[in-house]
């Protein structure tokens, strides 16, 4: 009887990379059903419309370069990709946005770097920085959460959608009566205005911490994040060092100046902060390899997060944060090396 | 009393999937007389031993047949049942890196098993030169799997603060060393110090790990019988590669024993417990090392258990014994899943090296060799014992760069197969870095012997 003889080990790998994609795709379901409930279908008509984008454009590019599709496809990474991307959309765009941003995110971010495992920046982020910058008032059209009693005019799904692909409304409304600033809108403006933090923050679109609805989806997105700390396909060293490069100095001058700076509990529930922490700036291939690196890249994102929410144009900043951070990458890994063991 | 040591620090390492349970239900097998012996002349480090028989020859268990190497570290080879000496031949024995072509003395065994007389043996010596000559006589190897000849462990560059006797056995699949200290704890315990008398250490550990408390419980029994304050036990974490000599160091002493160097030149002597066990034997009934303990296991073969093999057995006989193979068996593993050698067929025979055969189905072992590219997760580092960093390593590896290699440490990689497990693009990390190191190492051999390039 013969047997066939590859190398050690032999046992079989614990993990694969469709397994670990799939992983983050589940993890996103609770806050994307949240956010169905308070924002209505755009997430989702959103997400599917990257997801198409995306998958397209992998498969075209992949052919292009001469590359097998076969284990391309189904390792996920293009939905992954889509669904953050998708997140960071605001609910009411034209169908072209999240096309456009999911090409842009698979072609000028990843396959023109190599594919998976050789991208420098964030797929997700280039995609949301490149509509951000190109298409601001687009990018900017946020809806009210839904609010019970108090709730803003709302479209239903079929309304949404003839919006998204026709960009036509229903005669008695205009954009302006649909969307809304984000809390993290208004509470810049009234900062910026000098009104104090804590009569910013009474207004109806307020919840416990952060905004009415958004706090909701924020908390399970941190769900998600448990559940990829617990089965391993994250560590905790980015997350907990983005905490507490964003929590330290926001509590710092949050103690020192109550009316003029937001309450940490604010950064922490608002914007991106969850996601960017838990599912962005995790991506493994444009984050820091070391375990000192991991924190020192953690922790600049977290910081830089809170310096431009306070004193920057844009009201968040977790994609330019993450995309500044990924740029340092190299030379973070180059200078925190462990100690191999036995060397001195 | 014993006391108990407590651990220091490990890096990296891995919970694996134990697999030690079907190897465990039942005692283990005594008495078993192969059909053939195949004893290789070079079944351990070192010098090969020089055949003193002649074909035609009869044999009694016990006997010498081939003696130690007149110089450097070397170990004498015994027959391990009687019978007639049948040829000295080149025969496919299990060397260092796989299946290699070696001389071996072929017995055919008459079935009497029958022993060399104990009177005419020698008294067990009192200088420590002696017992050192009595123990490379004897054939006693390291039966962890290196089968470093033990006689030459016995004397350190300075002198030696611990023993450590290795029960911890942390490779999935192998049960050989938990079983041999459920059944024989006190017969280890007893080699543990005759092994801390000969090396004049002040303290010797039995370290065992956490998964195996019925091993724990008989050597605490036998230890405490013998009320020698020298010896100290260690539970150690259930975490692979834990038994790896220098991660045993670093994991009861906090020292790390750097590549290159041993653990002998800073005062520590790890030897396993199964060559404690053949220590015992060879003070108290002068018996040469002529059987060890071997577990055969896997889902591919019939009843796993482990066997009290006479060395030389080949695996045949063994998988024969344990009632075949199964329909669905894919691979034969000498030695465990981790670390082991896949063989080409069973016709191999037993050394004083194997500690584990697996016969695997295609539910255990990996069969795809399939790889996605690497996404830097990061985790090969989190697990690597020596603190590499695989994922840079392979970079270095697959562009040929030989400076960033070494300063990477390739030749700190201790080859434990973490990094495979663990990596979700299913890299084969480990045999990229074996194949660095030989293309490292021939470079350097060549510019060794070109003169004038520098």
């Amino acid at each position: 009887m013969r047997f066939d003889q590859p190398t050690a080990p032999h046992a079989r790998p614990l993990v694969s990379v469709p397994v670990i994609m799939r992983r983050v795709l589940y993890a996103l379901l609770p806050a994307a059903l949240c956010h169905t409930w308070f924002f209505g279908s755009g997430l989702l008509v959103n997400f599917a419309l990257t997801a198409v984008a995306a998958l397209l454009t992998e498969a075209t590019v992949l052919r292009l370069r001469g590359r097998s599709t076969r284990y391309a496809i189904r390792d996920c990474s293009a939905l992954v990709t889509a669904a953050l991307l998708s997140f960071a959309l605001p609910p009411f765009v034209p169908f072209w946005i999240p096309l456009l941003g999911g090409a842009i995110a698979i072609t000028l971010a990843k396959q023109l770097y190599g594919g998976l495992g050789k991208n420098l920046f964030n797929p997700a982020m280039v995609g949301y920085v490149f509509l951000l910058l190109s298409f601001p008032v687009e990018m900017t059209q946020w809806l009210p959460p839904r609010m019970g009693d108090l709730d803003y005019q709302r479209l239903g799904l079929g309304q949404h959608v003839n919006y998204v692909f026709t960009g036509r409304l229903p005669l008695d409304l205009d954009i302006d009566a649909l969307t809304r600033a984000t809390p993290l809108d208004l509470v810049k403006e009234g900062l910026r205005a000098g009104r104090p933090f804590a009569e910013i923050r009474s207004g109806s679109l307020f919840g416990d911490f952060g905004g009415h609805g958004w706090e909701w989806v924020a908390n399970l997105i941190a769900l998600g994040g448990l559940y990829l700390l617990y089965t391993g396909t994250i560590r905790w060293h980015i997350p907990a060092a983005f905490f507490a490069g964003l929590l330290v100095p926001a509590t710092v001058l949050y103690l020192v100046d109550s009316t003029g700076y937001a309450a940490p509990g604010f950064h922490l529930f608002s914007g991106a902060s969850m996601l960017g922490a838990f599912f962005i700036a995790t991506e493994p291939v444009s984050a820091a390899g070391t375990v000192r690196g991991r924190l020192i890249y953690g922790a600049g994102i977290g910081l830089f997060v809170y310096l431009l929410r306070t004193w920057g144009g844009y009201p968040d900043g977790v994609a330019f944060s993450v995309l500044l951070m990924n740029g340092a990458v190299p030379l973070i890994n180059r200078y925190t090396r462990p100690r191999i063991y036995g060397q001195h | 009393m014993v006391d108990y040591v407590f651990e220091q620090h490990l890096s990296g390492g891995i919970l694996l999937p134990a697999n030690k349970a079907a190897s465990t239900t039942t005692p283990i097998r005594r008495g078993f007389v192969p059909r053939q012996l195949v004893l290789a002349l070079h079944q351990h480090r070192g010098a090969p031993a020089e055949a003193v028989v002649t074909v035609g020859q009869r044999v009694m268990k016990g006997q010498l047949v081939a003696a130690a190497a007149s110089s450097g570290p070397s170990a004498a080879v015994h027959a391990s049942t009687s019978g007639t000496v049948r040829a000295i031949e080149e025969r496919p024995v299990l060397a260092g890196n796989g299946v290699q072509s070696s001389p071996c003395i072929v017995i055919e065994p008459d079935g009497r098993d029958e022993s060399v007389p104990a009177n005419g043996q020698p008294e067990w010596p009192h200088t420590t030169e002696a017992q050192r000559a009595a123990v490379r006589a004897g054939g006693i190897v390291g039966l962890g799997g290196a089968v470093y000849p033990t006689a030459d462990k016995l004397v350190t560059p300075i002198p030696c603060k611990t023993v450590i006797v290795n029960g911890a056995e942390c490779e999935p699949y192998i049960s050989c060393d938990d079983m041999l200290m459920r059944e024989s704890p006190a017969e280890i315990v007893a080699g543990a110090l005759l092994l801390t008398e000969v090396l004049g250490a002040p303290r010797c550990i039995i370290a065992i790990e956490r998964d195996k408390p019925q091993a724990m419980e008989a050597i605490e029994d036998a230890a405490r019988a013998l009320e020698d304050p020298r010896l100290k036990l260690a539970e150690v974490p259930t975490i692979y590669p834990a038994g790896g000599e220098r991660q045993l160091v670093e994991l009861l002493t906090g020292e790390e024993v750097p590549s290159g160097r041993y653990p002998g030149e800073f005062g520590y002597v790890c030897q396993n417990v199964g060559t404690a066990y053949a220590l015992h034997r060879l003070r108290a009934a002068r018996e040469p090392l002529t059987s060890r303990i071997v577990t055969i296991t896997g889902s591919g073969v019939r009843s796993p258990q482990n066997v009290e093999v006479p060395i030389g057995t080949p695996i045949a006989e063994l998988i024969e014994l344990c009632g075949g193979y199964t329909d669905d068996v894919v691979r034969l593993i000498a030695g465990g899943s981790m670390m082991g050698y896949a063989l080409p067929d069973d016709d191999v025979p037993t050394t004083k090296a194997t500690n584990c055969i697996i016969a695997a189905t295609s539910a255990e072992v990996r069969i795809d060799p399939h790889e996605w590219p690497c996404i830097r997760c990061g985790d090969c580092a989190l697990v690597c014992p020596s603190r590499l960093l695989p994922q840079d390593l392979l970079v270095a590896a697959t562009t040929s760069n030989h400076a960033e290699l070494a300063t990477l440490g390739l030749q700190d990689c201790i080859e434990c197969g973490c990094c495979d497990v663990i990596c979700p693009s299913q890299i084969m990390l480990t045999e990229r870095f074996r194949i660095a190191k030989r293309a490292v190492a021939a470079r350097e051999r060549v510019s060794v012997t070109t003169p004038g390039q520098e």
